[in-house]
Formats: C-alpha cells, structure tokens, sequence
C-alpha cells in the first residue's frame, strides 16, 4: 500500500511474450495438437460468425430490409435502443433516466479509485442515491413516473449499486456479530446468514413478490420495487458479511491489542484501526461480489421487472420486428460484458496494486 | 434452469396458498373498491408479438392489452389509467392470488382444475386457440384430413404429439410423424421440404410462419387439433368485478354482431333500433339500472373498435402476423363468439 510496494509492483519487469506464447501454443505435441484443433475451430466458426454479424448485416432500415437480407439485423437494435436502455419509462421523460445512469455509473467509477476512499464516500453514495431516485421519480420531467415503469440500465445499476451500498452497514453489523462473543447475537447473525446463503435468489424474490403482500394487513401495500430491493440488499448482505468477515479475520490480532492498549476504545478501536485494515484487504472480493450481483440482478426479470435484460428480451416480442433474439440478446450480452469484464480487470489491477504482503 | 423455475414457482404457489388460507381475511376486500381508489387497474400480460408487446415508446399494444384498455374505458373512462406488467406463465397464477394483479389476461387456459381447486374466476373466452397445422400451398391441401400420407413434423415432449396421432387414428388416415426437439430445426425441417407439413399451437404457428423465408407460400390450416379457451382470470370473489370483465368483452363482441366499428358508431346514435339504442346509451334507461355510464359500450367501441377490428389491428389482416380469424368471429359468421342481449 505504500509507495515503495506500488513501485516494487510496476519495477518487476514482464517476461517477453513471444518466447512465452511459443512455449505455451508450441511447447509439445499435445499442445500443438491442441492449438491446431482450436485454430480448426476458428476456422469453422468465424466466417459464418462474422458474415452474420458484419458482413451481411443489416444496419439500418426497415424490418422489410431486414428480412431480405441473411444477416444480423442492427437496424432492430437502432430502433428499438431507447426501449431497451430504459425500458418502459416515459419517452418525455427520458432524459431523466440517462443522466440516473450516468451519475449512478460516475458514482461506481469515482468508488473504484483509491483516491477517493474515506468519509466522502459514503457523502458520495448518499447524494447519488437523492439525485437518482427524485431524476427517476420524474420530479424534474414534471409527471411522476410511477416505479412500475422505470427500467432497462437505471434500473439494473439501481438494483446493482442500491443493494450493494445499503447491504454495507448491515454486512458489517452481521460480520461482527457473527465473531461476537454473545452467544444470542451470534446465532442470530449465523442464523441469518446460513438461511439466506441457503436458498437461491429467485426463492428470496418469490417470497418479496408473491407471499410477503399476503402478510400485510388489509389495505395496505408495498411497492413492488421496494420489496424487491429489500430482498435483494438483505439477500446481498448475507454474502457481504462473509467477505468482510474474512478481512475482520485477516487483521493481525496484535493490531487490536497494540490500539487497545493505547488507550482506544473498543469503538474507536474497530472503527479506525480494525475496520480500514479489514475492508481494504477484501476489497477484490467485493469487486467479485459486486460483479456478481450484477449479473443476478437479471433474475428480477422472472418477477416481472423490466431490467435490462428483460427490456431487451421484451423488445423482440414487437410485431414489426418479430424474433431478434439473437441481436438483442448480443446486444445486452455486450453491455454485460462491458461492465462485468472491466470489474474484474479492476479487481486484478487493484490486487496487483497491494502487492504481495 | 426451466424444470428450477417450474419448481420453486410451484414451492411459491403452494406457500402462496397456504399462507392464503392463514391471510385470507387480508383480502377478502373488493378488488374493484382497490382498483377505483388506487385510480388504476392492475394487470398481468405476458410477452408475444401482436398479443402483448410495448412499442418503443414504452406504450403496451396488443390484443388482449386493447380488452385491459376496455376495462379501464368501463371503470374510469379513461383508457390509459392501466398499469401492465408481464408475467412468466409460471408465476402469473400466484401473482394474481397474492393481490399483484386485478385481472391477468396474459392467454390463460381456462380449465377446471384453475375453477375449483386454485379458486379463480373466468371471465368470456376472448381467444379460442387450439392446436394447428401449417402446410406449403404447393401441396394443395385445404383441410387436415386431405394430408393422407403426409410427413408432419411436431415438437417432441409436447401434447402436440398425441394430439396429431389422435386425429389422423380418428379420419382413417395415415402419417409419417418426425419428432424435432429444436425449434430452430423446426422451420428449417419445413423449408428443406423434410416435412410437409408442421403441427402446434396454432398461434405459435401463426407467428413461426411470418419466419420464413417466404410465408406466403404457406397456409396454416383451419381445422383446431386441441382445446385452448383463453379468458381473463381473476380472483374468485368479488361478483361486481367479474360482471364489469364480462361485460366489458361482450361489449365488443355484440358491437361486430350489430356491424358497429370505430368509424361509423356515430352514424348508429340516430339508429331507430331500441336494441342498439340502449347499446349505446342513446336510450339511458340501462346504464342507469345496472350502474355503469350509460355510454360505456359508447366509448370502448369508439376508442378500441369492436371485436373485429381489435383482432384484425393486433393479429389479422391489418397486422404484420395475419392470423386468420377461425374460431375467434361472430356465431352468425360461424364462430364461436356470442354475445348475450344488452338488455
């Protein structure tokens, strides 16, 4: 983390390429034959690949153009992008939901440098989650937008970004319970834990859509998207909680004894000393986890809500353009990977970064 | 990933009813109170082209979305005050018990067992599928028994299976059946000239055939292998709501039987027949005894069209799918729908 340890990192030299690259694609025989095979594979896959895609698409026009044509039908995706970024907001409105999704993916940018970490963080993560839920609300368009209808990206980084931040507090309420020295604490919190981490995620968001209205009493109601992303922050926390309690476990006893004896309290203790130590270890694995949420966050299309995925796959049922499954399914498939793949070069780049301790 | 989602859908429509029988006093409330102080409907679609689909403007269109707008027409008089959310088939049955949905008109089947044992009610059947089978025009066939010695392609697993069996055990006649478990290959099998002929549901066909390549040279039968009555759910128990459903469909069904469309309903308002008069609320008497607005079955005609010009907007003639009507048209026609008196 100092300066000495991220010049060591950057100082040690790469190996040259191509005598690794020959070596691994060349090294014996049965790496050659596999490197042939694979080359085979190639061969076969992507000219009909890239004629589809490039060569004999269409990329703009009418679904008539479309039709004559043998290839990918981009024309689909141009016309239809609005729905599929943001589902079934308002056109009118629009504008709102875009800048939601730049500020909710400035906020997760800003996050991710290490510059920034500290108390303006989570300064950071409250005026993002205002702005972007009175933008979606449509204060600003002058017309409410009810949450039924907000969807597509803002929706999905909502859910993704949303759980996440407000899984934090609780996740490390329940990792410190759970090394408590309280036996009715720590069950509870191994309890909670356990249960949640032992159903799959759709079960959790059956139960947030179809069972938990019926234990309301009579009249009253939830919003769906509020049960829904309760659910899934309580389904995350679980998850968090294991994360950060294996950084708790990483954090040298000695630490604490050496701040308690000090003079810290035991808050301030963990606050200052336990905590930042904790955190900045597992790091990479929230980087993971928040990957990993990301993609979940496509189930709540089986509950109903117009996420991305789910925006696109509901795009291809128009009448003009009947069966561009495969383009708006690529066409999401990108964007996922867009944002999936760069997490996980951060997390790379952020461990390379610690350094070996 | 199917056979978990039929599972835990299944696991949540058992505790879903379970928890009913504890809760079932939560919602003994009148859906149709919820719906008029909420000022919206709720309800459940699912996904398919020219049935249900948002446009790109985010705006819902299809066949059954128009009888949700005819509803809202009935209740609120305003046809945009509906809020619809697609539904997996999976999950649409506990949705609508859970008090999610006031009505799903995403094409379910109606049958007993959804009657009895899940306590929905039924409102009038507004689509009448079944399954069908499409041929190449070149062969010349007009009718299902005319494919003597036929190959026909069906999807393997399906009910289609023994339904096309059954049919062809029942005329006298013989078939060569080829199983195909892709539904890519299933065209494909058609196109090749593998097959003549394919047999499933018949909507489903209708939509593969504007796939190929050439639909024109085409046709899909009009026979129907299989029963499957579509009608809007809701649930049991609230009589008023159900009333307002069926009669909300009948409206547009008995504006086709008395030649009513969009365009020239205004000329019928001098009409001298004190049938279409009380139809219309030119005659108030009606409206007045079963308190709707007199002029309800006014303005869902004029907004939406009536049966017809619903169905041939969203999936017949004036549609990119051009499904032919069937069953689906007036009894005088030689259909299946009918519409009890206005009076």
């Amino acid at each position: 983390m100092t300066d000495s340890v991220l010049a060591g990192a950057q100082a040690r030299p790469a190996p040259p390429i191509w005598p690794r690259l020959r070596r691994g694609l060349l090294g014996s025989p049965v790496n050659i034959a596999i490197t042939l095979a694979m080359l085979a594979l190639a061969a076969a896959l992507l000219p009909p690949l890239l004629r589809w895609a490039v060569f004999d698409a269409v990329w703009s026009g009418t679904p008539q153009d479309c039709a004559a044509g043998t290839g990918a039908c981009w024309a689909f995706i141009g016309n239809r992008l609005r729905f599929i970024l943001f589902g079934l907001y308002p056109p009118a409105g629009q504008w709102a939901a875009g800048l939601a999704s730049l500020i909710l993916i400035a906020c997760a940018v800003l996050t991710a440098i290490p510059r920034f970490w500290g108390r303006r963080l989570g300064l950071l993560w409250l005026v993002t989650a205002v702005s972007t839920l009175l933008l979606m609300s449509g204060v600003f368009g002058g017309r409410a937008v009810p949450t039924g209808e907000w969807g597509g990206l803002p929706l999905t980084l909502m859910l993704t970004l949303g759980s996440l931040g407000c899984a934090f507090p609780i996740a490390v309420v329940l990792a410190l319970a759970r090394r408590s020295k309280m036996i009715v604490v720590r069950s509870l919190a191994i309890g909670f834990i356990e249960l949640v981490r032992g159903v799959p995620m759709i079960a959790v968001l059956y139960v947030a859509m179809l069972i938990f209205p019926l234990l309301l009493p009579a009249g009253a109601s939830i919003d769906k998207l509020l049960r829904i992303f309760v659910a899934l922050t309580l389904f995350v926390a679980a998850y968090f909680a294991e994360v950060i309690r294996a950084g708790l476990q990483a954090v040298p006893a000695g630490q604490r004894e050496a701040a308690a004896s000090l003079g810290f309290t035991p808050w301030q203790n963990l606050r200052l000393v336990i905590m930042p130590q904790a955190i900045r270890i597992v790091i990479p694995g929230i980087a993971n986890l928040a990957i990993g949420i990301l993609l979940n966050t496509t189930l709540v299309s089986v509950v109903g809500m117009m996420d991305l995925l789910n925006a696109a796959k509901t795009s291809a049922s128009d009448p003009a353009w009947i069966g561009r499954y495969d383009e708006a399914y690529l066409f999401v498939a990108v964007i996922y990977f867009v944002i999936a793949f760069g997490g996980s070069r951060y997390s790379l780049w952020l461990e390379r970064r610690a350094g070996p301790r | 990933m199917n056979n978990t989602l039929a599972r835990v859908a299944r696991w949540a429509a058992t505790a879903a009813a379970v928890a009913l029988i504890g809760a079932g006093s939560a919602h003994a409330g009148e859906t149709l109170d919820k719906i008029k102080e909420r000022g919206v409907i709720k309800i459940g679609v699912g996904t398919s082209p020219g049935f249900f689909a948002p446009n790109k403007d985010g705006r819902w269109e299809g066949f059954f979305v128009d009888f949700g707008r005819a509803l809202a027409i009935t209740v609120f008089n305003d046809q945009d005050k509906v809020e619809f959310t697609s539904s997996s088939p999976q999950q649409r049955l506990p949705a609508l018990q859970s008090g999610e949905f006031d009505i799903l008109l995403s094409g379910v089947t109606e049958t007993i067992t959804r009657s009895f044992k899940l306590g929905f009610n039924f409102g009038p059947i507004i689509f009448y599928d079944g399954q069908g089978i499409l041929v190449r025009k070149s062969l010349g066939v007009t009718k299902g028994s005319d494919l003597d010695g036929a190959t026909i392609g069906v999807q393997s697993g399906t009910t289609g299976e023994l339904n096309i069996a059954d049919f062809f055990r029942k005329s006298g006649k013989t078939f060569t059946p080829v199983t195909i478990e892709d539904s890519n290959e299933f065209l494909k099998a058609l196109e090749s000239g593998r097959v003549d002929a394919l047999t499933q549901d018949s909507s489903d066909l209708a939509l593969r055939r504007t796939l190929l390549a050439k639909p024109d040279d085409y046709v899909l039968l009009p026979e129907r292998l299989s029963k499957e009555p579509l009608a809007p759910a809701i649930r049991a128990g609230d009589d008023r709501w159900l009333q307002i459903v069926n009669w909300t469909v009948y409206v547009t069904i008995q504006a086709e039987e008395f030649g009513i469309t969009k365009e020239n309903i205004d000329s019928f308002l001098t009409s001298e027949d004190p049938a279409v008069k009380r139809f219309l609320g030119v005659d108030t008497s009606l409206g007045e005894a079963i308190g709707l607005d007199p002029k309800f079955a006014y303005n869902i005609v004029k907004t939406l069209g009536n049966y017809g010009e619903i169905f041939d907007r969203n999936l017949g003639a004036g549609s990119s799918i051009g499904f032919e009507r069937g069953y689906n048209q007036i009894w005088e026609k030689g259909g299946l729908l009918y519409s009890p008196p206005f009076r």
